[in-house]
C-alpha cells in the first residue's frame, strides 16, 4: 500500500498552497523574468517553508506559486514516489492546496523533482518542477558571489572548461556524473540541480516547462520548453549520457537509469530502474527482469515496507 | 475615489490569481499561443487581460506606469485600490501599461543590468486583436517557428531581442486575450 492511499484533506487553515498571496506574486514574477531569460537566476526572497532546507524548498516554493485547484501533482524524490520527501511533500500539497495527486507521470500538470527527470517523455502542458541545492554552477571554483554574477555577465566561462579539463588530465575522462554543467540557447551555463549526466539530454528541446527552485540560495530559473541545452565537453572528449552497464533486475528495460542496491554481505546486488513508476508501469505491461518473481508483481519483492 | 476602484477584482484572489498566473506563464512560455483570462472587470480602458495581468503581477513592491489614455483617473484609482502599486514614470517602471503608440519611445524603460538583466520593465500591449498570424517568432518555447500579430514593425522587437539577455519582455492583450514575447524571441517579418 502507498501513502497516497491515505489522502490527506484539504485544510482551510491555510491560503490554497500555503504561501501568502505577496509571496506567491513576488516568486511568479521571478519565474517570469526566469522564462524570459532562459538559465539566468533570478534572485527571490525565499520564505522559510515548514521543512528543513535541503528538502525542497525551493521546489515547493515554486509549485506552491504555479498550483491551480485542477491540477494533478506527482512528487520524485530520486525517481521514487514512495521515498520520504516526496511522500511529505505530496501530503503537503494534498493538504494545503487540496490538489489530485498521481503517481503516473503522463497523468500529472505539475511533477516536482528531486535529482531525477521521469523517464517518460514529457509532453506540452507540464511543468517540471527542480529542486536545486546549490544553482551556481561556478560556485565551487570562485565562492564570491560578486564574481560569478560578473562572469555570468561577461560570459566569461574559461573557469568551467578548465575544470573539466582537470577532470581529463587526472582521470582520463570527465569524471563529473551528477550536477553536470550545461549551456542554454548558447548564453548561460547552467547549473541542472544534481540529476545524473544520463538525464542532461532529456533537459533540451523538452515540451514541458522546466523550472528551478532553489530555497536556502534564494534563486529561481527557468527553461522554457523546445530550449536547446548543450551539456559542455571537448571535440575529442564528448558528453557521454552513461548509466550502469546492466538491465534492469525487475523490468528488464536497458535505457533507463538504475539504482544500485545492496542485496546482502557476500557481494550480493541488483540493479532496478531509479523511476519507480517506469519500473512498475513496464511490468505491469508484462515486462520481466531477471531478478523479478515469476508471478505478477507481488508485496514481498518490494524493499522493507 | 470613486465607488468603481472598489469594484472587478478577483472573486477569490488565491484560485482567480492562481489560474490566471498560469495561462501567463503559458503565454510568455511558449511566445505565440493565445491565452484566455478571466476573473477582473477593470474600468475602460483596461482589457480584462490587462486587469488580470496588473491584479496577478502587481502589488505594493513594484512601480507601474500608466501610458496615454490609461493614465486616467478611473485606471489610478482602480490600481491603487485594488494592488497598492506606486504609479510612477516610464523610467522607473516595472511594469507599464498602455497602447502600443503611447508607450513609445521604448528606450525610457528599464531593460536590466548585465549583472541583474531580471531588473527590467515589463510592457503590457493593449491591442485591438490578437492573431495568431503576422511575424515570425523563433527561439525558447517554440517548436519549429509561430507567428503572432504585433503592434509594430519587426524590426522593433528584433532590436529589443538584440539586447539580449537585456531587453524587455511584453505581454499583448485584447479584451479577455492575452500572448506573451519575451526577449528570447527571435522575431522577422513575412
Amino acid at each position: 500500500m502507498t501513502a497516497i492511499a491515505q489522502t490527506p484533506t484539504e485544510t482551510d487553515a491555510y491560503n490554497f498552497a500555503y504561501l501568502d498571496e505577496q509571496t506567491k506574486r513576488m516568486i511568479r514574477r521571478a519565474i517570469l523574468k526566469g522564462v524570459a531569460i532562459p538559465g539566468y537566476q533570478v534572485p527571490f526572497a525565499s520564505r522559510e517553508m515548514p521543512m528543513p532546507y535541503g528538502w525542497g524548498t525551493g521546489g515547493v516554493q515554486v509549485t506552491a506559486a504555479c498550483l491551480v485547484p485542477e491540477d494533478r501533482l506527482k512528487v520524485i524524490d530520486q525517481g521514487a514516489d514512495d521515498t520520504t520527501n516526496a511522500v511529505s511533500i505530496r501530503r503537503f500539497f494534498q493538504r494545503t492546496a487540496g490538489v489530485a495527486v498521481t503517481e503516473n507521470t503522463p497523468e500529472a500538470t505539475v511533477i516536482q523533482t528531486r535529482h531525477r527527470i521521469p523517464e517518460t517523455p514529457l509532453t506540452e502542458g507540464q511543468i517540471l518542477v527542480y529542486q536545486v541545492p546549490i544553482p551556481e554552477p561556478l560556485r565551487f571554483l570562485e565562492p564570491r558571489e560578486t564574481e560569478t554574477r560578473r562572469m555570468h555577465a561577461l560570459e566569461d566561462y574559461g573557469l568551467m572548461h578548465v575544470k573539466l579539463y582537470e577532470d581529463i588530465a587526472r582521470h582520463g575522462q570527465i569524471a563529473t556524473s551528477y550536477d553536470y554543467p550545461v549551456k542554454v540557447e548558447g548564453r548561460y551555463v547552467m547549473d541542472p540541480s544534481p540529476i545524473p549526466k544520463f538525464d542532461n539530454p532529456k533537459m533540451s528541446d523538452n515540451a514541458a516547462i522546466q523550472l528551478f527552485g532553489a530555497g536556502r540560495e534564494q534563486r529561481i530559473y527557468a527553461l522554457p520548453p523546445y530550449t536547446k541545452v548543450v551539456s559542455l565537453d571537448f571535440e575529442d572528449h564528448p558528453f557521454v549520457a552513461s548509466k550502469a552497464d546492466h538491465p534492469c533486475g525487475l523490468c528488464g528495460s536497458t535505457d533507463s537509469y538504475l539504482d544500485e542496491v545492496i542485496m546482502d554481505d557476500q557481494g550480493g546486488r541488483m540493479f532496478v530502474c531509479s523511476d519507480t513508476n517506469y519500473c512498475s508501469t513496464r511490468r505491469e505491461a508484462g515486462h520481466i527482469g531477471a531478478m523479478a518473481a515469476p508471478a505478477p508483481a507481488q508485496p514481498q519483492e518490494r524493499r522493507a515496507e | 475615489m470613486n465607488a468603481t476602484a472598489l469594484q472587478g477584482g478577483f472573486a477569490t484572489p488565491a484560485h482567480d490569481s492562481a489560474r490566471a498566473f498560469r495561462a501567463t506563464l503559458d503565454a510568455l512560455a511558449r511566445p505565440g499561443t493565445i491565452q484566455t483570462v478571466a476573473g477582473a472587470q477593470p474600468p475602460a480602458p483596461l482589457s480584462v487581460a490587462a486587469g488580470v495581468l496588473i491584479l496577478t503581477l502587481t502589488d505594493g513592491t513594484t512601480p507601474v506606469h500608466l501610458a496615454g489614455a490609461w493614465d486616467c483617473a478611473d485606471v489610478r484609482d482602480w490600481i491603487t485600490f485594488q494592488t497598492g502599486a506606486p504609479l510612477v514614470g516610464p523610467a522607473d517602471a516595472a511594469f507599464a501599461v498602455g497602447a502600443w503608440n503611447d508607450l513609445a519611445p521604448l528606450d525610457r524603460f528599464a531593460i536590466g543590468t548585465p549583472d541583474y538583466p531580471d531588473r527590467s520593465a515589463t510592457l503590457i500591449v493593449e491591442c485591438d486583436a490578437l492573431q495568431a498570424q503576422g511575424a515570425q517568432l523563433t527561439g525558447s518555447g517554440i517548436k519549429d517557428s509561430a507567428r503572432l500579430s504585433l503592434p509594430d514593425a519587426a524590426r522593433v522587437f528584433a532590436a529589443n531581442h538584440a539586447l539580449f539577455p537585456l531587453g524587455l519582455d511584453f505581454f499583448f492583450t485584447a479584451g479577455d486575450r492575452l500572448a506573451g514575447l519575451p526577449r528570447s524571441t527571435k522575431v522577422e517579418d513575412n
